[in-house]
């Protein structure tokens, strides 16, 4: 029990939770500072970092499937817009009577679009618990279905991932339709607040950021322990030889299809926590581009570490805000070229970078593609 | 017939010089006395046949013909309530600005209208440009009138235009069968107008559905019956033309992706940022020539095609030697880095070009339409489905009959056998991926005459490019060209019924669904080669 438990959180995994964990506790408390303070953060930092720490979530997730199932979806966007929807979709039917046409009963974008009521797949989104739920299930059960078929039928590496891309393009251009109930290009926005709470009241946003730093620690956590287990042994197992593993008695699609669907949750579970700090949810996140962004979080903080996809989401990302104010035509260079650098200079990602410095751990093993 | 035929020359040969006495003197007379008085001038404005009549007539017609109360000339007055300008309707003088009050309209009232829209249409029929003499007959066909039947029947006898006459023909008929002609010049016409297309004859015939004469009511329900099945024919073949098109245009963007993923392997998803340079390319050729030679501009084209496929293929070449030979047999990692080159080869376009759309001209021989039976068909759409063919045929022919097209299938069979026979293998691979990428070139060309020239022009069609490929069976040419076109079709046929982005999703879903029953698309290849 012991040993397990070491284990469960190594040195890297104990580092980051604990620098989570300071983070979480420290920003709020900045936040009370008096302005004068060197030390004080401006409130509206905190929602920003809550974002950051939705992606971060987001590439763990995507790590759990890539790194160590060896399934590379660039579709995972697409599960956390869903996740997204579904809590959008809560918050829009909690804004009530307080919208531009005062319904109650409707939305504001289903009134100006003329709806006479409730299309029956908004029912139940007025109550927490089931938005709650349907951000997990509806990326959950699509994964499973999605899955199911794929890789019953064998489909795996470079074709899984064009097919993958194919699936939230096609989701892209649904969503973008007004007839689909979804708010069409504007998508849901106008959040008054949740449970009660205003979303724009300090003490909201803080609740919230830390709701989602205890879900990442959590789901890094739960990550870390399916891959520690047989079934991660076996899944690592699938992404280096998927036909000798098949050979030796395994079904693979059921390993592939869980892992699979077990991520594409956690992606929903991310959307759903960023769409109330971010205020607005369209169906632009279903775009390829950001799906692809994911994995290059993953591949710069390193493949199969589930700490340097979190880590590798956070530098991007801060990356990405830094240079888009400063410096917004070298954006997509600077991207473009991590992506390039990546792959050529850094299979193994930062983490792998460090490995090598410390030299007094082996390093990990060549993770192949 | 003879004398009609001396008048005629008559009237050729002495030009204006009598009816433009007379057209100044009637529409000179114009503001004075009632509707009445206004409409006999109408008539007889129309009879001197003169060529200002038309403009003087639609002048009238919009209510912009007014006299200028200082000296009673009559003028077009056009433009906006606070800054108006006139023409003189004669001489074509430009006159500036008129203040307001200054001049005082002519008016017009509704029956005068009809009459200056019939005398329009009739002066039209005359007129030296046959573009505009068609429009009027279309116009006359369109809206029969009793009135318009002899100057039809004049304007049919003058004509020589076959286009023109058969036009003439089918609004005479109209227009003979809304008058009390006997039976059987009516029942002729209804023949006439079964045989012209549905649509522009649809009104004329609905008109007389319910006629009097229960014989005509018949034959006009029967010829409507025709009419509307070869319509309904013809509008499969008009989609059925418009999915060849838009599968020749998916051919053209996934073939030389057919050669870089399908023969090599390579996933390259800078592979719509090539087309774009192909695209851009053809934009800056025409810039070159719009500076330096442009009476030759139509030419520019046809020097786009080669310089694309040189210009891009020599970044295949530099993109293959500089990332992706570092990559062989690692095709995730090939697919995010080609993703970075994707973004790097955007931004720089932006940067160079700026994100706005930059308008890439038609060349004279690419514009315009032919009518075929009844649907249209424009020659930019024909020119690419030409180009598509040359382009695959060509491939085909350079992978089977060269010695390059030897020695890149050699090394994709069997890369150490290959080697030992004395192949420089990075060297082929460097060409072939060179290769594919020209040939995404020459789509951006073609696809900078049917789409906007952006950054973004090569996003829109990679996931579909690469669709084109996985569904026709990777490695596999043929299966390329079937798969593209294929979609084309399918994608066309669904868009009447699903509407176009509906369409486009169940064609993706039903990819999706296929490649789960059949993931080595439709011709699957066989043997040693499929394991790889």
């Amino acid at each position: 029990m012991k040993a397990s438990m070491t284990r469960l959180i190594d040195l890297r995994l104990g580092l980051f939770l604990a620098a989570l964990f300071a983070v979480t506790v420290l920003a709020p408390l900045a936040t009370t500072l008096s302005s004068s303070s060197p030390f004080n953060l401006p409130s509206y930092l905190i929602p920003l970092m809550g974002k950051y720490l939705c992606y971060a979530l987001l590439a763990v997730a995507l790590d759990l499937c890539w790194g160590y199932a060896g399934i590379l979806s660039l579709g995972h966007g697409a599960f956390f817009a869903l996740g997204g929807y579904a809590m959008g979709m809560h918050l829009m039917r909690e804004i009530g009577a307080r919208g531009v046409y005062a319904n109650p009963e409707l939305p504001d974008f289903m009134v100006f679009l003329s709806y006479d009521h409730l299309p029956w797949f908004w029912w139940g989104f007025g109550n927490f618990g089931f938005a709650a739920v349907m951000a997990l299930a509806v990326p959950g059960l699509l994964a499973f279905v999605f899955g199911w078929f794929a890789f019953r039928s064998r489909v795996s590496g470079v074709y899984l991932s064009i097919i993958t891309q194919a699936l939230t393009f096609a989701l892209l251009l649904a969503f973008f339709r007004n007839e689909m109930g979804f708010g069409g290009n504007n998508g849901l926005t106008d959040f008054r607040d949740v449970l009660g709470f205003s979303l724009s009241a300090p003490s909201t946003r803080i609740a919230l950021f830390v709701l989602t730093a205890i879900c990442l620690a959590a789901c890094i956590l739960i990550a870390r322990a399916i891959t520690i287990s047989k079934a991660g042994k076996v899944l690592v197992a699938v992404r280096d030889a998927e036909s000798r593993t098949r050979f030796l008695g395994y079904r693979v699609e059921s390993y592939s299809v869980f892992v699979f669907t077990i991520s594409a949750m956690m992606a929903g579970l991310a959307g759903a926590l960023y769409v109330p700090q971010v205020g607005i949810i369209n169906p632009s996140e279903f775009a390829p581009a950001n799906s692809i962004e994911i994995v290059v979080w993953v591949a710069l903080g390193g493949r199969g570490t589930l700490v340097g996809a979190a880590i590798g989401a956070l530098v991007v990302v801060a990356l990405k805000s830094w240079l888009t104010a400063t410096f917004p035509d070298l954006w997509l260079f600077a991207l473009g070229g991590l992506f390039i650098l990546v792959t050529l200079a850094l299979p193994n990602g930062l983490l792998g970078l460090l490995d090598r410095f410390r030299r007094a751990k082996p390093a990990p093993k060549e993770v192949p593609a | 017939m003879l004398l009609r035929l001396m008048t005629l020359c008559l009237a050729l040969l002495l030009p204006s010089l009598a009816s433009a006495q007379t057209l100044d003197e009637l529409v000179g007379q114009l503001p004075d006395g009632n509707y009445n008085d206004r409409a006999a001038l109408v008539t007889r404005i129309a009879a001197t046949g003169d060529p200002r009549a038309a403009s003087v007539l639609d002048a009238l017609l919009e209510g912009e013909l007014e006299q200028r109360t200082a000296d009673g000339r009559i003028v077009r007055v056009t433009g906006s309530r606070n800054n108006e300008t006139a023409v003189d309707v004669l001489t074509g003088e430009e006159l500036g600005t008129v203040a307001r009050r200054s001049t005082e309209s002519i008016r017009v009232n509704n029956s005068l209208r009809r009459q200056i829209r019939t005398a329009l249409g009739v002066l039209t029929l005359r007129d030296p440009d046959p573009a505009r003499r068609l429009a009027a007959a279309e116009a006359a066909l369109r809206s029969p009138d009793a009135d318009q039947l002899d100057p039809l029947t004049e304007a049919l006898e003058a004509e020589q235009n076959s286009t023109i006459r058969t036009a003439l023909e089918r609004a005479r008929a109209a227009t003979l069968l809304g008058t009390d002609a006997p039976i059987d010049a009516r029942l002729a016409a209804i023949i006439t107008l079964a045989d012209a297309p549905a649509m522009t004859v649809q009104s004329a015939l609905n008109a007389h559905r319910a006629d009097a004469d229960p014989q005509i009511a018949a034959a006009v329900a029967a010829a409507i019956a025709a009419a509307e099945r070869r319509q309904a024919v013809w509008s499969q073949a008009q989609n059925l033309w418009f999915g060849l098109s838009l599968g020749s245009v998916l051919l053209l963007a996934a073939i030389g992706l057919a050669i870089t993923f399908g023969v090599m392997g390579v996933i390259n998803l800078a592979h719509g940022e090539l087309v774009m340079l192909g695209a851009y390319t053809t934009y800056a050729v025409q810039q070159v020539f719009r500076a330096y030679a442009p009476d030759m501009l139509g030419w520019s084209l046809a020097v786009a095609v080669p310089v694309a496929f040189l210009l891009v293929g020599a970044v295949g070449v530099a993109i293959e030697r500089g990332i992706v030979r570092h990559l062989y047999g690692r095709p995730l990692e090939t697919l995010l880095a080609t993703w970075g080159v994707s973004l790097i080869l955007q931004q720089l376009v932006r940067t160079l070009f700026g994100p706005t759309n930059r308008e890439v001209g038609t060349p004279d021989w690419m514009s315009g339409a032919f009518q075929l039976g009844e649907m249209t068909v424009t020659w930019s759409r024909v020119s690419i489905v030409v180009f598509a063919l040359f382009v695959f045929f060509g491939l085909l022919l350079l992978m089977r009959y060269s010695a390059f097209g030897l020695q890149m299938r050699a090394v994709t069979q069997n890369r150490p056998m290959a080697a030992n026979l004395g192949i420089r293998t990075g060297y082929v691979d460097a060409l072939t991926f060179g290769l594919g990428a020209g040939i995404a070139g020459l789509a951006g060309v073609a696809l900078s005459q049917i789409d906007n020239v952006s950054p973004n022009l090569g996003q829109s069609y990679i996931i579909d490019s690469f669709l084109v490929v996985v569904f026709g069976g990777v490695g596999n040419l043929w299966g390329t060209f079937a798969a593209a076109l294929s979609l084309g079709i399918a994608n066309k046929f669904l868009e009447p019924w699903a509407g176009a982005v509906l369409g486009k999703i169940l064609i993706l879903i039903f990819i999706i669904l296929f490649i789960q029953k059949r993931p080595r698309g439709l011709f699957p290849q066989r043997g040693r080669a499929a394991e790889g």
